[in-house]
């Protein structure tokens, strides 16, 4: 017991450098223009005024409105179309199968910029290069991650529940459905949420795909604020703090709601080589 | 005995995949690869060029700094990763009941989308007034300009990307816990020293996830995009030196690909990038040979 003290105090310490930003970026976003860069730890006044004015000068509301669609689209297609091919990978047996799952893992490895050219041009010929549909369509296919991820779940799943079913008539499709689908909730679970911050974060796609900012993601959005706001001699700091505040909260809030999944996503990727 | 009807049912099931495969993965690489043998800009269809792309990457200074930089920061941001997160994963296996909220802590800063990290420490780097360099000043350290001395660009990009160590962490915390308690007790019955231990018991055994997160963390930092675009790129305008500093090589690509309509061109720039990310993760394998136990695969 006492040889944990310095342990704890020590990760005290960095939990509290850990905790500071996300204090600081708090702060920021309640001070007004001239006690920005203060390092306050309280704001004095603390005022909700930056997100109001933020609130005025884009349209953040469809940009939150925006990210939830894109991520709630990008995280049930991403969980769907990767259980259903996981559980082809897990639950049946034909040629060529390992081999084809050995590059389901292999493509894990490739690095996602060498394909970011040629895709945009396959959604260009296509007409969708300025929608939001390449940000999470590409999805609908199965990710190699979760797929992997996914197959375990449905590995670790007694091989008597689908006999049983068998003899009692259910085909393949039935079998997934009600009986491996409800038994892998848990790694339904992980993939969704898993997805669902990927997609809220990502700025590249955004960046490439949207040109109208009534269409843009929170952080394309939050790109614009702070090209706009932070930078020159009328730089307004405290309305990009505040409009990257609604950017994280949904994140945070996730993360809180749905921790343990997020710490079971992060461990199980070790397995992947 | 494979039946026929087995057989169907698994390629059905595989099926999304296989065609996304196709789609988004070896027919794009296919076709990148193509047009890096010509020239195309979206309005006219792709002229041949034959390798003069890539004799202009040879030449071209820019994509020079940004492999030079891309490197450079990942030379420093890998193996300090892999440290700090040990360390921090040290600890929590040792802090007994308040492990779980350490954890949280350490882990809620990846949450961050990275365009609202980048935002946010653009002011805690700056070097006149912001909280790094304060809290620096606690330690009679006067911190460098990190956001527009050229030298220091970097290793601020660098100490910014530590903040989200915490998943790395978490997956190091699991390995160790299933590092058996019997080959400590052996150790310490030997009389090795804590320092010994963590040589010859903890790290062997834990070797494998840390090669593991070598090899992805690599390849995730050559490809290192939003928060130096963010931050030094864009409507944003930074001086020259801050953004030859600041450009690494899928911003180059990104520039070359979406700003100039140089789609041949930041093709031949993505394979290079490939086949360098390519012989990096082989000469890594390789190593791991000598080095790696794999004991703790799971």
């Amino acid at each position: 017991m006492i040889r944990r003290v310095p342990v704890v105090a020590a990760l005290l310490a960095i939990g509290l450098l850990f905790a500071y930003p996300f204090w600081w970026l708090v702060s920021a976003s309640l001070k007004d223009r001239s006690r920005v860069f203060d390092n306050a730890l309280l704001p004095s006044p603390a005022d909700f005024a930056n997100y109001a004015e933020v609130w005025r000068a884009v349209p953040l509301l469809a940009w939150v409105g925006n990210s939830a669609a894109v991520g709630i689209a990008a995280a049930v297609a991403a969980t769907v179309s990767s259980a259903v091919v996981a559980f082809g990978f897990a639950r049946f047996r034909f040629r060529g199968r390992d081999a084809l799952f050995g590059l389901v893992l292999a493509t894990m490895m490739l690095p996602g910029a060498v394909t970011m050219v040629p895709v945009y041009l396959e959604w260009h010929a296509v007409g969708l290069a300025t929608t939001q549909v390449p940000l999470w369509a590409g999805n609908l296919f199965g990710s190699a991650f979760y797929v992997f991820l996914l197959r375990q779940f449905f590995l670790g799943l007694p091989a008597e529940v689908f006999d049983a079913a068998r003899v009692d008539g259910a085909g393949p499709w039935r079998q997934f459905r009600s009986i491996a689908l409800p038994l892998a909730r848990p790694g339904l679970v992980v993939v969704l949420v898993f997805e669902l911050k990927a997609a809220w974060t990502d700025l590249i796609r955004p960046l490439i795909y949207l040109r109208e900012p009534e269409l843009y993601t929170l952080p394309r959005g939050l790109k614009a604020v702070l090209d706009r706001f932070g930078q020159g001699g009328e730089a307004q700091w405290e309305l990009v703090m505040a409009a990257s505040v609604v950017a994280t909260v949904p994140m945070v809030l996730l993360f809180l709601v749905a921790q343990r999944y997020f710490v079971r996503g992060v461990v199980t990727q070790r397995a992947e080589e | 005995m494979v039946s026929t009807r087995e057989a169907r049912a698994g390629w059905l099931f595989v099926l999304p995949w296989v065609a996304g495969f196709l789609l988004l993965t070896a027919g794009p690489m296919l076709y990148s690869l193509y047009l890096s043998f010509t020239h195309y800009d979206l309005l006219k269809p792709p002229r041949f060029a034959g390798l003069q792309n890539y004799r202009e990457i040879l030449l071209d200074g820019r994509a020079a700094t940004a492999l030079w930089n891309t490197v450079f920061y990942t030379v420093l941001h890998v193996p300090a990763q892999i440290v700090l997160a040990l360390g921090l994963a040290s600890l929590l296996r040792r802090a007994g009941r308040s492990a779980g909220l350490f954890r949280t802590v350490l882990f809620l800063p990846t949450m961050t989308p990275p365009v609202a990290l980048a935002a946010l420490f653009l002011l805690l780097l700056n070097g006149q007034n912001g909280a790094v360099n304060a809290v620096l000043g606690w330690f009679g350290f006067s911190g460098p300009q990190w956001t527009t001395d050229p030298a220091w660009i970097k290793p601020g990009l660098v100490l910014m990307s530590l903040w989200t160590v915490g998943s790395t962490a978490v997956l190091y915390l699991a390995a160790l816990t299933r590092v058996p308690a019997e080959r400590y007790e052996a150790a310490r019955l030997d009389g090795a020293s804590a320092w010994r231990q963590f040589w010859h018991v903890t790290l062997p055994g834990i070797s494998g996830t840390v090669y593991f997160t070598l090899v992805v963390n690599t390849i995730a930092s050559l490809q290192v995009f939003t928060e130096a675009y963010t931050m030094f790129f864009g409507a944003r305008p930074s001086t020259p030196a801050e953004g030859d500093a600041a450009l690494f090589y899928v911003i180059y690509l990104f520039q070359e690909a979406f700003g100039s309509l140089r789609m041949g061109y930041a093709s031949a720039l993505a394979w290079v990038l490939f086949l360098v990310i390519a012989v990096i993760t082989v000469v890594q394998v390789r190593l791991s040979r000598d080095y790696v136990h794999y004991e703790d695969r799971s």
